[in-house]
């Protein structure tokens, strides 16, 4: 048993403690659980410290299922890591900022959330496909209740919305898997990958194409990539806090993950085919997410808009298929996770003051409650990618990954930028600047402890992610190497005609 | 080591200092954090020039100071390294020198104003940002500094920001910035991609042993780029728009920013990266005519403004497309003078200008002043030293970097010395104007009425007109020696290691002809403004059309609103997200929706207890799958 393993099984022991401990215990006991999960996590670190080991650390391979062979393989790579640190920061977080925020049901709430800490570190460690499935599945779950149980007005809606979104990708998906493990007789990532880096697995390119698309589709949905995209708003809007806060920061993280683990290293051929069509939704929804972010009445939605825009970069960096683009991809997964995550957390701390969303509910917050504004002000700017803050190393290496690939796509998605500027400083003047009313001033208190203790630890890090990238990237960098080294391999042995690389290099000299 | 570092991080504590506890904090705290770390980060500066040797004929190679990596990615490392050079040099003097004065003036003149200690919290900010600026030593780090400075900018310019046009204004010149920035960035992958590194070293000397390009190519779409970028930080055609609104801030930071310091970062990029310009057969021309036109424009606009900050506003962005002609015609270091003494001249005709708005307690429209020769004394003899020292009088600073420049002009392509002679003409015409209403005929103000309500939100009602304390007064004579003498500090000479002087002398007329106009404007104004005060609106409503297009400042801002920013306001909401985003994609997506909703109903109702029907569905999905694989399995 690695600390792996135990990372992955307490939050699921602390889901089932927390159903037999009472009620009046259980917001205490999860918050002191999550802090331990994420304490002990920290632990996963240790051999990425010193060194930066390109393969698999705290693997465990057990069997689970006899027939059909299904088995219990986790492990833990660069790429990985973060992810999972990101998971386990976020639910003590998810947990403090629902401290006042839930009042109903409050056993069972804290009781997902741990749940869905389960699942989600599940995901990104699985190295067997069905685990991976499984994991898939028992995150959305959670989710699903904490958003149609402790959500707003139109939460069922929303819950059942991003229910079958997610599902019928995922139907796809298991479809494909299955039809690997027919095909090799195995479910673990690992020795698929070998088939086919060996060349004893070979797909004539239809079959490769609907594979990558089975997987590809189930992914764009969960990232999610324009057109897919519309469950996320509804989502994000009916959602509470903690909802909001793990859903954009983690379970989006899903996807992406997913894009760069599998849909890239299983299927290169077809993802090189596929990577200008992709690239081009990504771009569209760059510009389409910013445009639309920049007119939105309501503030989650403007936020969550927000979030289509910012992982488009994600995707278009993974389909550059250049190590800087992938290491800005990776690295804007992470960014990602923790300014829209704290944009949501100070969203819903508005929220508990004035009970609205509406931007025009607003405006003047700044006199009442400066911290806030202050706090909100840093996470506005990491937002839209200011040096020193995180976004801006993860949006530069996209964008030079693209300039490197395509110089054309690099111009479109470099809009992006000014357009995020456009709609978070908008959002800011309406929401903190001005005179405020006086119903607003009277219930609008500054930040208490218990808030600043929930948002600190995320503005702390926008700031070290942004000056001192080198703490994360290394073990990132490697894993990509790696990645795009598996690709490139399978390309250049696959590809018959040399014709497509040579028009690739014509293009970027161009 | 000459710790470098130490120079940005001293206004970086300062601001930490002040921005966490500066609520805490009594204002003469306040101010000897705030004053205090600017001035060390000078006389840092100071330490290492001399140590460096850069005041006594050292500093020809550039010297550098790595500290450590900040993003390493492939091929691609991109290091905090701080490097100095004579050009870095020169900018380090003016930015922690005039900074310096500009906040010891900042501590008189902001002293009734509330948000004290976040005013000097940005301040020093902005120093930090300033100084990563120049000090960067590749495209990076300079990018840190250039958009941190812009953020300062933002802040700053919205300091009272319980007024809309405040916040407004901010808004504007950050997001005119960034249109700016986005270029910038452009070419900063284009230098990332092509030389696999951003260091100005390496990049420049793998350039220098390339060969200029005969047509269109790399050098030309990296200028260009960076172009882009330069006309939104430094204010030019088309990008200029955001600066006059910028005097929405306090004073001193019009100033130190949105004059002396920040607007030339634009000027020191092209000037830092000369030689990826001079490599391009277009590119310089480019600057220059974008100078040149930014140049008379402005002044144009300048002519017809009556509000003081504006008049100087538009003075900036005129004199900055002198700088960038300058650059244009290959004159570097002629540019970099005229930064500097532009800077002393400029910095002191805001802070003048603040020192006469102080005095009518905020007022800022110059046809309600009038007369302050009288009350305040000081302020209008700095004034007139800056304003002579603008206006090119013979062997003042402006003179000596404008006629400089000017000359090269010349070489390059007469007619460009004209119409910059003719924009040196109007100069000297609008800001003599502005003097004569300021200080001259009699003072108009309502003293009673004018409660604070000027734009800068700078009032205490003291009603008589007065002259400004001596922590306002002292910087502004510093200034003006500055500006009077300044044209002495021989910096083309000091920047020959880098950009070489030409060959030859200038003719001497093409000097008589710049001074002449200068002192023709003068003139002009005098007649205007002093010996009858009611022709300037008899030719106004002669040339009615001119005047109404040169008052609205040719209606820009209204033509960027209607072509740019309504349609894509307006089409975002009505026709992506209306349209393509509500009914279109959703559309289509609740089809599904009513269909799922009626299938999660069913679902809800199977199951009694969420936890178990949660569990219910694993396993129905994992039995459904396993029976699957199953049946696909056998019959493999």
């Amino acid at each position: 048993m690695t600390l792996l393993d135990i990372v992955l099984f307490l939050p699921l022991v602390g889901f089932l403690l927390l159903l037999i401990l009472p009620k009046e215990s259980s917001r205490m006991a999860a918050m002191v659980l999550s802090s331990v999960i994420f304490v002990v996590s920290l632990g996963l670190l240790m051999p990425y410290w010193f060194q930066y080991p390109s393969g698999h650390t705290f693997s465990t391979d057990v069997q689970w299922i006899s027939y059909p062979p299904i088995r219990y393989h986790v492990a833990l790579d660069g790429l990985s890591l973060w992810l999972v640190l990101l998971s386990t920061l976020l639910t003590p977080i998810a947990a403090l900022v629902s401290w006042n925020y839930i009042d109903k049901r409050v056993k069972e709430y804290y009781a997902f959330l741990l749940l869905l800490e389960f699942g989600v570190i599940g995901v990104f460690i699985s190295m067997d496909l069905f685990l991976f499935y499984v994991f898939w599945e028992v995150s959305l779950v959670p989710m699903y209740f904490l958003i149609g149980i402790w959500g707003h007005e139109r939460r069922i809606y929303a819950a059942v919305k991003f229910f079958l979104f997610t599902m019928a990708g995922s139907v796809l998906m298991l479809g494909a898997i299955i039809f690997l493990y027919n095909r090799t007789g195995t479910f673990d990532y690992g020795q698929i990958q070998g088939m086919i880096q060996t060349g004893s697995l070979v797909f004539d390119q239809r079959t490769e194409l609907v594979l990558f698309l089975a997987f590809f589709i189930a992914f764009a949905i969960k990232v999610p990539i324009f057109p897919l995209h519309t469950w996320l708003p509804d989502a994000h809007v009916e959602a509470p806090t903690a909802g909001s806060l793990m859903l954009a920061s983690v379970m989006l993280k899903m996807g992406t993950y997913g894009l760069l683990r599998f849909c890239v290293t299983l299927f290169p051929d077809a993802a090189h085919r596929c990577a200008p069509w992709i690239a081009g939704l990504a771009i569209i929804g760059i510009i389409y997410g910013a445009l639309v972010a920049l007119v939105q009445p309501n503030m989650k939605k403007l936020v969550a808009y927000s979030s289509v825009s910012h992982l488009g970069f994600v995707v278009l960096g993974i389909f550059t298929f250049t190590q800087q683009g992938l290491d800005g991809a990776v690295y804007q997964m992470l960014n990602h996770g923790i300014s829209t995550g704290a944009l949501f957390i100070l969203v819903g701390y508005l929220y508990e003051r004035r009970h609205s969303l509406e931007i025009s509910a607003y405006g003047g917050v700044a006199t009442p409650a400066p911290n806030l504004a202050i706090i909100f002000l840093i996470t506005t700017l990491a937002s839209i990618g200011l040096p020193t803050l995180n976004n801006f190393i993860g949006e530069y290496l996209v964008l030079q990954g693209t300039a490197s690939a395509n110089f054309g796509w690099a111009v479109f998605a470099s809009l992006g930028v000014i357009f995020s500027a456009c709609y978070m400083l908008w959002l800011y003047q309406r929401t903190f600047f001005g005179r405020a009313s006086e119903s607003l001033s009277h219930h609008m208190p500054d930040l208490t402890t218990r808030e600043w203790a929930a948002i600190l630890p995320l503005v702390l890090l926008m700031v070290w992610m942004g000056s001192f990238a080198q703490t994360f990237l290394p073990s990132i960098s490697v894993q990509n190497a790696a990645i795009l080294e598996q690709t490139k391999k399978l390309r250049t042995e696959r590809v018959a005609i040399p014709a497509r690389p040579v028009a690739e290099v014509s293009r970027a000299n161009r | 080591m000459q710790q470098l570092w130490l120079i940005p991080i001293l206004p970086l504590l300062g601001f930490l200092l002040n921005g966490i506890f500066g609520k805490r904090l009594a204002k003469p705290v306040i101010n000897v954090i705030a004053v205090g770390s600017v001035l060390l980060s000078f006389l840092w500066v100071v330490k290492t020039l001399n140590a460096l040797g850069a005041f006594s004929g050292g500093l020809e190679q550039t010297y550098k100071e790595h500290y450590y990596t900040w993003i390493q990615s492939g091929a691609l490392n991109i290091s905090v390294d701080f490097a100095i050079d004579r050009l870095t040099a020169v900018m380090l003097m003016v930015v922690t020198g005039v900074g310096s004065l500009i906040h010891i003036y900042a501590t008189g003149y902001m002293s009734h104003e509330g948000g004290y200690y976040r005013f000097f919290a940005y301040l020093n900010l902005f120093m930090f940002f300033m100084l990563t600026l120049v000090l960067g030593a590749n495209f990076l780090l300079l990018f840190v500094g250039w958009e941190g400075v812009g953020l300062c900018s933002y802040l700053l310019i919205g300091f009272y920001f319980l007024e809309k046009f405040a916040t407004d204004a901010g808004n504007k010149a950050f997001i005119v910035n960034r249109i700016g920035d986005f270029g910038f960035a452009l070419a900063i992958f284009l230098v990332g991609f092509h030389f696999n590194t951003l260091d100005f070293t390496t990049v420049m000397t793998q350039v220098k042993g390339m060969p200029i390009e005969t047509s269109a190519g790399l050098f030309t779409g990296i200028s260009l780029l960076l172009l882009v970028g330069a006309t939104g930080k430094s204010a030019q055609i088309p990008l200029y728009v955001w600066l006059p609104d910028a005097m929405a801030g306090p004073t001193p930071v019009s100033a130190l920013i949105h004059a002396a310091t920040m607007v030339t970062a634009g000027v020191y990029m092209i000037a830092r990266t000369s030689q990826i310009y001079l490599h391009s057969t277009w590119a310089l021309d480019i600057v220059a005519i974008v100078g040149l036109t930014t140049a008379f424009v402005a002044a144009t606009i300048g002519l017809a403004q009556n509000d003081i900050k504006k008049v100087f506003a538009y003075s900036t962005v005129s004199q900055l497309g002198y700088m960038f002609v300058g650059l244009g015609v290959g004159a570097f270091s002629a540019g970099i003078f005229h930064l500097m003494t532009h800077a002393f001249f400029k910095a002191l005709l805001f802070l003048g200008a603040g020192s006469v708005i102080h005095a009518c307690s905020g007022e800022q429209d110059m046809r309600h002043m009038g007369g302050l020769r009288k009350y305040t004394p000081i302020t209008m003899v700095t004034l007139l030293c800056a304003s002579l020292a603008i206006a090119g009088f013979p062997y003042l600073s402006g003179a000596a970097s404008k006629d400089l420049i000017l000359e090269a002009a010349y070489e390059h392509a007469p007619w460009m010395y004209w119409v910059g002679v003719f924009t040196a003409g109007m100069t000297a015409f609008y800001v003599f104007r502005a003097f004569f209403l300021t200080f001259f005929g009699e003072y108009k103000g309502k003293p009673a009425a004018s409660h604070g309500h000027g734009h800068d939100d700078h009032g205490h009602g003291h009603g008589e007109p007065h002259e400004s304390p001596a922590v306002m007064w002292i910087p502004l004579a510093i200034l003006a020696v500055l500006s009077l003498g300044g044209g002495f500090i021989n910096i083309p000479h000091f920047l020959e290691p880098i950009f070489p002087l030409q060959e030859g002398e200038p003719a001497r007329w093409l000097e008589y002809v710049a001074t002449a106009a200068g002192l023709g404007g003068i003139a002009l104004a005098y007649l205007f403004y002093v010996v009858s005060p009611g022709l300037p609106e008899s030719i106004a409503n002669t040339f009615k059309g001119v005047h109404t297009l040169i008052y609205n400042k040719y209606f820009v801002d209204e033509f960027y609103d209607s072509t740019v920013v309504e349609p894509v306001v307006g089409g975002s909401r009505q026709l992506l997200w209306r349209v393509g985003d509500v009914r279109l994609i959703d559309g289509l997506a609740n089809g599904i929706g009513s269909t799922a909703r009626g299938v999660g109903g069913i679902l809800r109702r199977a199951q009694s207890g969420y936890i178990r029907s949660y569990a219910a569905w694993v396993i129905a999905g994992a039995v459904l799958a396993i029976a699957y694989i199953g049946f696909w399995g056998a019959s493999r």
